[in-house]
């Protein structure tokens, strides 16, 4: 899923200063897995934003809604009959949510409400880690299933370079070495001799460096 | 409420946006939770209470959380006389008072 964090409330509250009727709207998917942007957050937003307005003397017009998701038509048509209501939405759908709710809606003003950070699971309640980069060509048949685009801060692949030491990154004492994890998953599999194999120069233009990306299929367009 | 794990961060704001001016959330002692850990969760979320109250401007020190078991009848009475005295010297709510002066200009 996508990782997002919640905006400090400070910065919302500057962001919407110059905005008293505001529509809150989150997201069911990823940012409700993750805590981010769901239905419970909207709420808690919502009347926080309430009791701020308030406690400054100004009666705002703040209201919630959940989408199913913010990132499909479908379900941004939901609140067309509404958004003219409202002098801005302050989204807490990811980056990808933010951005297909202000293509839509031209003439209102579109707010972020998180900080979408990456692509990554849940560790435990609480604790969410990176797990994929989207780099647009998985390897991680020749890796054990360990990422080391995602996993090794220096992206090698062919790893791990002088700085892992006891399993750890040289980056952060905390942080496993991504190749380590690796040998260890390949160990464990007993395919240990796949580490010899030399993985070739990866084609980096199915990453985000070869520009914003699309994918097409013909098969499933209507 | 059945045990201080229920109380979410959304009921503590409810209160204070219906004009409260302290919310005391009392729960068993820390350690003795029949749920194992409702009033830790709750010990959290008025945390995260407080950081909201704080950053809104209502102020985080509106909200606090007492332990105690269901025989300290002095000690809970005690404990809401100190958070009584407490509110008091931060005074009203402040939505409250700016409320009352946006009437008072209204009706200049």
């Amino acid at each position: 899923m996508i990782v997002a964090e919640k905006k400090p409330m400070e910065e919302i509250i500057s962001s919407l200063k110059n905005y008293q009727k505001i529509l809150v709207a989150g997201c069911n998917e990823c940012v409700t897995v993750c805590e981010a942007g769901g239905k419970k957050e909207v709420e808690i937003l919502a009347s926080a934003l309430r009791i701020a307005y308030q406690n400054q003397g100004i009666k705002p017009r703040i209201d919630e809604v959940t989408l199913e998701r913010q990132c499909d038509h479908q379900y941004l048509e939901e609140i067309r009959n509404m958004v003219d209501q409202y002098e801005v939405i302050l989204s807490l759908a990811c980056g990808a949510g933010v951005q297909f709710m202000a293509e839509k809606y031209h003439t209102t003003p579109v707010m972020p409400g998180v900080n979408t950070k990456f692509i990554g699971v849940t560790e435990e309640r609480g604790v969410w880690s990176e797990r994929c980069q989207a780099c647009g060509h998985c390897i991680l048949a020749e890796t054990g299933g360990i990422c080391p685009i995602a996993r090794c801060s220096k992206r090698m692949l062919n790893g791990p370079c002088g700085g892992s030491s006891q399993g750890k990154c040289e980056i952060n004492k905390e942080l496993p070495c991504g190749w380590q994890l690796i040998i260890d998953r390949l160990k464990s599999l007993n395919q240990l001799d796949r580490y010899e194999t030399i993985i070739p120069i990866k084609d980096w233009s199915t990453e985000r460096s070869g520009g914003p990306r699309k994918v097409i299929r013909e098969d499933v367009k209507l | 409420m059945p045990c201080t794990g229920r109380v979410d961060i959304i009921h503590i704001l409810r209160a204070f946006e219906k004009g409260a001016d302290g919310v005391s959330v009392v729960g068993c002692l820390e350690g003795e939770c029949r749920f194992n850990s409702g009033n830790l969760r709750a010990r959290e979320r008025v945390r995260q209470a407080q950081k909201i109250l704080e950053a809104v401007g209502t102020g985080g020190k509106r909200v606090r959380m007492f332990n105690l078991s269901s025989s300290e009848g002095p000690r809970f009475a005690g404990y809401m006389t100190e958070m009584t005295e407490q509110i008091r010297e931060m005074g009203p709510n402040p939505m409250k008072l700016a409320g009352k002066a946006e009437r008072r200009e209204a009706a200049l």
